[in-house]
C-alpha cells in the first residue's frame, strides 16, 4: 500500500517538475544570453530579408552615375539617405545589402533544408538496413567527404552554368553527406534500444520503425548540426557568388558585392567592407546561436 | 496447473539454435579465417501448454533472453523450429509474421528503454492496434486503451503524459498494458520484474498472475530469481551456456534439483527457517566464453562432480522422474551436492 502511494507521488512530482524534455531545453536555452542574442540577430536578419522592399530606403538596382562611390554618410561627400554609400554604378549599398540578405538566407535555409532531408533517409536506410545498403551510401559520403567542398561546388557550377537553382544544386550535392552520417550513427545506436525492439515484437514495419520510432528520437542532434551547417553554406554561396559562378547581376548578393568593390578597395573601401560586414555579422550570430542550442539540446553536454 | 490434462502445447520448441556469426575484416578474410561462432542458444527442446508458466532461470549471459527472443523471431533461429497453437512459427512469411505477432508478444526487462520516450502512454499502448487495425476509430482505439491501461492499474487520466513522468514500476506497467492490447495468448516475459524495487516487484508480479487468470494467458517467465520463478512458474527449465540442463515441475527441480548446476544454484537461495543446514556449494571460476565452448558437459570446468566421460562425451536429457529431467552422466549415481551437514 506504501509503495503505491510512493509511485503516486514519484509521478505527481514527476510531472510537475518537467513538463516536456523539449520544453525545459528551450528553457536552458533561453537563459544563455548570448545564444538568446545571436538568435534575435539571426531572427532580425530574416526579418529584414522578408521585408525588404518595405526597409530598403531605394532599388537595389538603381544605378546614378552621378554617385559612383559616394561615401558613407558621415564622411565627408556622403548623405544621409544613401546611408553606407554607394557602389560604383551608383547604387545604394545599405538597400543592395538588405535585399542580399534574401538571397544569403533563401539560399543557406533552401540548401540546408534539402540537404537535411536527403541526409535523414540516406542516414535512417544506411544505419537502419546495414549490410549492404550502408556499404553503399557510405561509400558514396565517403567519396565526397573526399572533394574539397569549393571545389567540387566551382565544378558543378562551371558544368551547370550559374543561377539560383544551380547553386543549390550544387551545394545539396555535397552538404547531404553531413546530416546523412549524423543520422546514420545515431540510428545505428537508436535501432538496439529495447522500444524499437517492442515495435517490431508489435509487429511494425520498417517504415514505421524508421519514421515514427527513430527519427524522432534523433532529430535535436540533426537539428543542431544543420543550424551550424547553415553558416557554413552561407559562405560557400557568397564564395561562389564571390567567384561570379553565384547569382546574376543585377540580383544583389553579399559574396557578389565584395567582388565588386574589390577593384576600389583603396578608393572606397566601404563597398566591400559592408557587405563583408553582412556576411561576418550573420554567420558569427548563427553560429553562435547553434552552439548554444547544441549545449541545450544535446543531451552529452548537459551535467 | 501442473496437473493438467495432456493437451496439445501451445509452443512446442525443438532444437532451437542461435549462433552469431563474428565480424571478419578484409585481413581475416584474405588470412583466410573462418568466422567465429558464438552459440547463444544450443539445441534447446520443449513444450509449454497453454495457461501455463513455464520459468526460465540460468545466470547472465547463458542465452536465456536470446532464446525468448528467437520463439519470438526477434532474432531469427539458426536452426530449429517453434511452432505456436499448430503453426511453424520459423516457416511464416513476413505477412503471416506480422498477423502472429499479434498473438504472441513480449514483455522487457528495461521499463526505461522500453518504452519510445517521444510518445505519450495513449500512443505507445495504442500502437499494436493501429498497426494491426484492430480499431475502426481513434475514440474506439482510446476506448480499448483506456481499458487496458485501467487493467494494469494506472490511471486512464494519466494516457496524455510522457513515459519519463511516471515511475519504473508504472512504467513497467505501461510495457504491460502494450503487450497485451492486441489480446495476445502468449508472453515472453523477459525479466520484467528485476529492475525493479523489491516491493515494486511483487505487484508487479501479482498483476502478471491476475492478468493471467483474467485473459488465459501463457507465460514463459525468464529470471535469474529463483524465488520468484518458484513462486509463479509451472514448470522450471534451467538453462546452462546456451543448453537446458534441466526441465521439470516447479516442486521437482526446486526441491530435488538432480544437475549439479541446478543444485549449487538451489544452495544459493537464503534459506529462512533453517540457516547454517544446507551446505553452500561454491562455483568456481566464470561462466566459459560462448566462443569457446568447454568439450562434452559444458557444464564440466565448474562441476565438482565432473569424470573423464564428462569432458569427451555430451550428456543427454533423461527423465528422473515424472515430468522431469535432467541431462548429467552421473544422474544414475544419485549424488547431491546439498547433502545436509552431519547434525
Amino acid at each position: 500500500m506504501t509503495a503505491v502511494m510512493r509511485e503516486g507521488e514519484a509521478v505527481a512530482n514527476t510531472a510537475a517538475a518537467e513538463e516536456s524534455i523539449f520544453r525545459r531545453n528551450l528553457h536552458s536555452f533561453a537563459e544563455n544570453r548570448l545564444a538568446l542574442g545571436s538568435a534575435i540577430v539571426v531572427l532580425l536578419f530574416v526579418l529584414m530579408a522578408i521585408f525588404a522592399p518595405l526597409i530598403a530606403p531605394h532599388d537595389p538596382a538603381e544605378t546614378d552615375l552621378f554617385r559612383r562611390l559616394q561615401p558613407p554618410a558621415w564622411m565627408p561627400g556622403g548623405e544621409w539617405s544613401y546611408l553606407l554609400g554607394c557602389d560604383a554604378l551608383g547604387r545604394d549599398i545599405l538597400s543592395r545589402i538588405i535585399y542580399g540578405a534574401r538571397i544569403s538566407i533563401f539560399i543557406g535555409a533552401a540548401v540546408v533544408m534539402v540537404a537535411t532531408t536527403i541526409g535523414i533517409m540516406a542516414g535512417l536506410a544506411a544505419g537502419y538496413f546495414r549490410g549492404w545498403v550502408d556499404v553503399l551510401i557510405s561509400r558514396v559520403v565517403d567519396i565526397l567527404l573526399g572533394f574539397p567542398y569549393l571545389i567540387f561546388a566551382i565544378g558543378l557550377m562551371a558544368m551547370m552554368g550559374p543561377g539560383l537553382i544551380n547553386i543549390i544544386l550544387a551545394l545539396v550535392y555535397k552538404e547531404w553527406v553531413i546530416p546523412c552520417r549524423v543520422v546514420r550513427g545515431e540510428t545505428l545506436v537508436t535501432r538496439e534500444l529495447e522500444y524499437v525492439e517492442a515495435a517490431r515484437a508489435l509487429g511494425a514495419s520498417g517504415k514505421h520503425i524508421m519514421l515514427r520510432e527513430i527519427l524522432p528520437n534523433i532529430l535535436s542532434p540533426v537539428i543542431v548540426v544543420s543550424t551550424i551547417r547553415m553558416a557554413h553554406v552561407i559562405i560557400l554561396e557568397a564564395s561562389l557568388s564571390f567567384l561570379g559562378l553565384g547569382v546574376q547581376p543585377p540580383t544583389a548578393s553579399w559574396g557578389a558585392m565584395v567582388a565588386d568593390g574589390r577593384a576600389f578597395i583603396l578608393q572606397a573601401w566601404w563597398v566591400s567592407t559592408f557587405p563583408g560586414v553582412a556576411i561576418l555579422l550573420l554567420v558569427l550570430a548563427i553560429n553562435v546561436a547553434s552552439q548554444g542550442l547544441r549545449d541545450a539540446f544535446d543531451p552529452r553536454f548537459h551535467e | 496447473m501442473s496437473g493438467t490434462a495432456e493437451a496439445a502445447p501451445l509452443i512446442s520448441v525443438e532444437n532451437l539454435e542461435k549462433a552469431y556469426l563474428g565480424r571478419l575484416s578484409i585481413a581475416d578474410r584474405l588470412t583466410g579465417r573462418t568466422h567465429t561462432v558464438v552459440q547463444a542458444v544450443n539445441g534447446v527442446s520443449f513444450d509449454i501448454k497453454r495457461g501455463e508458466i513455464l520459468g526460465l532461470i540460468g545466470e547472465s549471459g547463458c542465452g536465456k533472453s536470446t532464446l525468448g527472443r528467437s520463439i519470438l523471431r526477434l532474432q531469427e533461429p539458426t536452426a530449429g523450429r517453434v511452432t505456436f497453437d499448430g503453426q511453424d512459427v520459423t516457416a511464416l512469411s513476413p505477412s503471416e509474421m506480422k498477423a502472429m505477432r499479434r498473438r504472441m508478444q513480449i514483455i522487457f526487462q528495461d521499463p526505461y528503454a522500453s518504452l519510445n520516450p517521444r510518445r505519450t502512454v495513449a500512443e505507445i499502448v495504442g500502437l499494436p492496434l493501429q498497426l494491426h487495425g484492430l480499431a475502426k476509430t481513434a475514440s474506439e482505439a482510446r476506448d480499448l486503451v483506456a481499458e487496458i491501461v485501467a487493467k494494469v492499474g494506472l490511471k486512464t487520466a494519466h494516457m496524455d503524459r510522457y513515459p519519463h513522468q511516471f515511475s519504473g514500476g508504472q512504467r513497467q506497467r505501461i510495457g504491460i498494458a502494450r503487450a497485451l492490447v492486441s489480446h495476445p495468448e502468449f508472453i515472453v516475459c523477459d525479466e520484467p520484474v528485476s529492475a525493479l524495487d523489491v516491493s515494486i516487484q511483487a505487484q508487479i508480479i501479482q498483476l502478471l498472475m491476475d492478468l493471467r487468470r483474467e485473459m488465459g494467458l501463457t507465460y514463459l517467465f525468464i529470471s535469474h530469481d529463483i524465488s520468484v520463478i518458484g513462486y509463479l512458474s509451472d514448470r522450471v527449465a534451467v538453462m546452462y551456456l546456451g543448453e537446458i540442463v534441466e526441465l521439470g515441475t516447479v516442486d521437482a527441480v526446486l526441491s530435488n534439483p538432480r544437475h549439479p548446476y541446478t543444485q549449487s544454484l538451489m544452495s544459493a537461495v537464503p534459506e529462512v527457517d533453517n540457516p547454517g543446514q544446507r551446505q553452500r556449494v561454491r562455483l568456481t571460476g566464470d561462466l566459459p566464453s560462448p566462443l569457446s565452448p568447454p568439450s562434452g558437459c559444458k557444464f564440466h570446468p565448474r562441476c565438482p562432480l565432473a569424470t573423464d566421460v564428462c569432458r569427451t562425451s555430451v550428456p543427454k536429457p533423461e527423465s528422473v522422474g515424472a515430468n522431469h529431467t535432467a541431462a548429467c552422466h552421473r544422474l544414475a549415481e544419485n549424488l547431491s551436492l546439498l547433502e545436509t551437514e552431519p547434525a
